[in-house]
């Protein structure tokens, strides 16, 4: 009998825990800044969930800080990369984090050996509430990251409500269980002549679970921490005095980098 | 018996009851040796083996005090103050002690006194004997002079003169003795008989505080290891709330039976003596040893040592949300320390210098409190960054044509991929530090490519100082 009474309880629990991870987590979307991207995205970045950046180039590694320190806020950021990641695409600058307009003094780096083990970190830092947001680095086709892999990550997200941000470099798009999934490459900085604009990208949201997808151009802007329709004044890339393009390219390197 | 090389020939260094007793002995020619008995077993002697052997059984002897120092090349001190009640009194550790050395199949000398050099001395040539507090001197008296541990001539030369024993020797004057075997010997005599003895430093460094259990069956079941460490941890806690201190840096410590050790370090990021946050810390890093703890037979004793103590207030459980997430943030840099290893979790403050690749540095999240670092201001509003968000560790030469000698490049090649830059800033000129070596200065220059990547390169040296050619290199990409 008591052993019922014991199931029943335990039943009963389940029930609770099932009717939590059913509900969407009530959490204010957190805007962009570009309307039309906040339209799509029901808001702006939906915290407590997983978001996917694959770049194309090298500066769409900006553009997943970017989105880590708007979700961050005032919060603690770890950025998690396994070791191979420092040597590949260069170890992280705090000066540059905080040009950006992040806070160097709430970032933590945990680097690991390998994609196993930053995928424990992940899921442990997921787990403290406190903790503003995480982007987690991994480049290539690692086979620890599978679909299993990446559905705990989402749902160790949505408990504690951290924001989770991969960033995939070198990679092809794979399945996931990701909340948005954006593949990023830089666009060129739309100001004056000779100098040097706002960092700007071109975003396209392949996948959205609560939306429409679509593409935009967008410049961030470090002084607030959001990003911006770039001016429109499109500027024509600044040739300068340029010598005589090389004869005999190799045919495949085009803008691609050989990753 | 065993032979070792001393000067240019083969001596005997140790040897077994029955060798002696076929009169042979320690310091003997081997040639003698073998000439007196036929059909003797030499093994060579090594002294490396020899010592890691006696770094073991001293190991081994860390059950019964923390303080132990080895005495090359074949002794143990251990210091026993305050040690000795555990077992019952100084008469019955003694003879645990032998014993159990003695089972584990060693020849074991030992005794107690109350200065080291007494000790070693009664070890020697009176092995069993407790020297009362302040007799050492006594004690020592009828010992030979062999025990004076000096040089061979000299206890030869003091046997010739007629001193047998020590008490005879320390009789004489020591004017005496100094102006016929040196000062150096009256200095070791009086060590012997002296109330201080040589000083001894200890293997390793003492703890400020220590908790151990003893099991009188070794413990082997996870359950019971648990238990015990909690209650050390819970024990070590109360003392440091008396005392207003929280713990830093612990050791655990796992005695087999069998005479291993397991030593485990831990490192907290701020002061505790939560005995629940440390037992946690300890959990996890029992589960992510390379080479799990195992306790073979059982452990027989596990132990727990404070090495780093700081003040540390009450804690009292706060209201301020602002304040548990700042703890609570601790924690989880704890566990990913032990999880990944203290190097591996970083957090960064400010350098002040100029050389960007050392402006900032990446500091182990334990190492100490981050509060005080103060980062300095973004100059300008608008301001596109000025400093890549990825250096790379070593800058990386790309082959780079510029319309000027002294002006930005125009196009690069970098990992195979070539890259037309539309526009350049620069150049912004970064002198390295003279006053510690020599390397060139250089030009950087923040490039966009025609497709918007952003890339900082710079030339190493300066056009009109430097060779021919001049060199480019890739040290950062900007977002």
């Amino acid at each position: 009998m008591e052993h019922n009474m014991n199931n029943c309880e335990k039943i009963e629990e389940l029930h609770h825990f099932l009717a939590r991870y059913g509900r969407t987590p009530e959490r204010p979307a957190l805007s962009l800044g570009v309307a039309e991207m906040d339209r799509a995205l029901g808001g702006g970045i939906a915290p407590g969930a997983l978001h996917e950046v694959y770049a194309q180039d090298w500066a769409a590694g900006g553009f997943a800080a970017c989105l880590a320190i708007r979700a961050a806020g005032a919060r603690p950021l770890f950025w998690v990369r396994p070791d191979y990641e420092a040597l590949e695409y260069g170890a992280l600058h705090a000066q540059g984090l905080a040009e950006l307009g992040g806070r160097p003094e709430n970032l933590f780096l945990v680097r690991t050996a390998n994609t196993a083990e930053a995928l424990a970190a992940a899921s442990d830092i997921l787990a403290c509430a406190p903790v503003g947001a995480l982007l987690l680095e991994i480049g290539g086709l690692p086979r620890a990251l599978d679909l299993v892999a990446s559905r705990k990550l989402n749902f160790a997200a949505n408990i504690s409500g951290v924001t989770a941000i991969l960033l995939r470099e070198g990679a092809e798009a794979m399945p996931s269980t990701a909340q948005t999934r954006w593949q990023v490459c830089a666009a060129p900085s739309s100001s004056g002549k000779d100098t040097w604009g706002l960092p700007s990208f071109s975003a396209e949201l392949t996948r959205n679970r609560l939306g429409p997808t679509g593409h935009w151009r967008v410049t961030w802007s470090p002084e607030d921490g959001l990003f911006r329709e770039p001016a429109h004044e499109q500027r024509a890339p600044n040739p300068g005095l340029v010598a005589a393009a090389v004869f005999n390219r190799p045919a495949e390197a085009k803008r691609r980098i050989a990753f | 018996m065993v032979a070792g090389r001393a000067g240019n020939a083969l001596h005997v260094q140790a040897l077994d009851a029955r060798a002696q007793r076929l009169g042979l002995y320690k310091g003997q020619p081997l040639a003698n040796a073998r000439a007196m008995v036929q059909g003797l077993t030499i093994l060579p002697a090594d002294d490396k083996e020899d010592g890691k052997l006696l770094e073991q059984i001293a190991e081994w002897c860390d059950r019964f005090t923390p303080y132990v120092a080895a005495d090359p090349p074949d002794g143990l001190i251990l210091d026993i103050t305050g040690a000795a009640h555990l077992f019952g009194g100084e008469a019955a550790m003694l003879t645990l002690v032998t014993e159990k050395i003695t089972a584990q199949g060693f020849a074991v000398q030992a005794a107690i006194a109350g200065t080291s050099s007494a000790a070693r001395a009664l070890a020697k040539f009176a092995p069993g004997h407790i020297a009362a507090p302040g007799a050492e001197a006594q004690a020592l008296a009828r010992l030979q002079v062999a025990a004076l541990n000096v040089d061979g001539k000299i206890t030869a030369a003091l046997r010739r003169a007629g001193l047998k024993t020590i008490a005879q020797v320390a009789e004489r004057q020591r004017d005496e003795l100094a102006t016929r075997f040196g000062k150096s010997f009256v200095a070791a005599l009086e060590i012997l008989l002296g109330q201080h003895g040589q000083p001894v430093s200890p293997r390793r460094p003492l703890p400020d505080l220590m908790a151990e259990q003893r099991f009188a069956e070794p413990v082997v079941a996870d359950d019971a290891i648990a238990a015990s460490l909690l209650s050390l941890a819970q024990c070590l806690s109360d003392v440091l709330e008396k005392r207003g201190l929280g713990l830093r840096r612990l050791r655990a410590s796992f005695f087999r039976a069998d005479g291993q050790v397991r030593r485990l370090a831990l490192r907290l990021g701020s002061a505790s003596r939560d005995a629940e946050r440390v037992m946690r810390l300890l959990r996890e890093k029992l589960d992510t040893l390379a080479d799990p703890l195992d306790p073979g037979f059982g452990f027989d004793v596990i132990r727990l040592e404070v090495l780093l103590t700081e003040r540390s207030e009450a804690v009292v459980t706060s209201f301020d949300s602002n304040e548990n997430a700042k703890r609570e943030i601790q924690y989880l840099a704890d566990r990913l320390c032990v999880r990944h290893g203290e190097a591996r979790v970083l957090r960064f403050v400010p350098q002040d210098t100029h050389i960007p690749e050392a402006q900032s540095a990446a500091i182990p999240a334990q190492e100490r409190d981050f509060a005080d670092a103060v980062w300095p201001p973004r100059r300008n509003k608008n301001d596109p960054p000025l400093r890549p968000l990825r250096l790379l560790e070593k800058p990386e030469e790309v082959s780079a044509i510029a319309a000027v000698p002294d002006g930005p490049p125009l196009r690069f090649r970098w990992r195979r991929a070539p890259f037309e830059v539309a526009q350049a800033e620069g150049p912004e000129r970064i002198a390295m530090e003279w006053w510690k070596n020599e390397r060139p200065t250089r030009d950087y220059f923040r490039v966009e490519t025609s497709e918007g990547q952003r890339f900082w390169l710079y030339r190493d040296g300066l056009y009109d100082q430097g060779g021919l050619v001049p060199r480019w290199y890739l040290h950062g990409i900007f977002a």
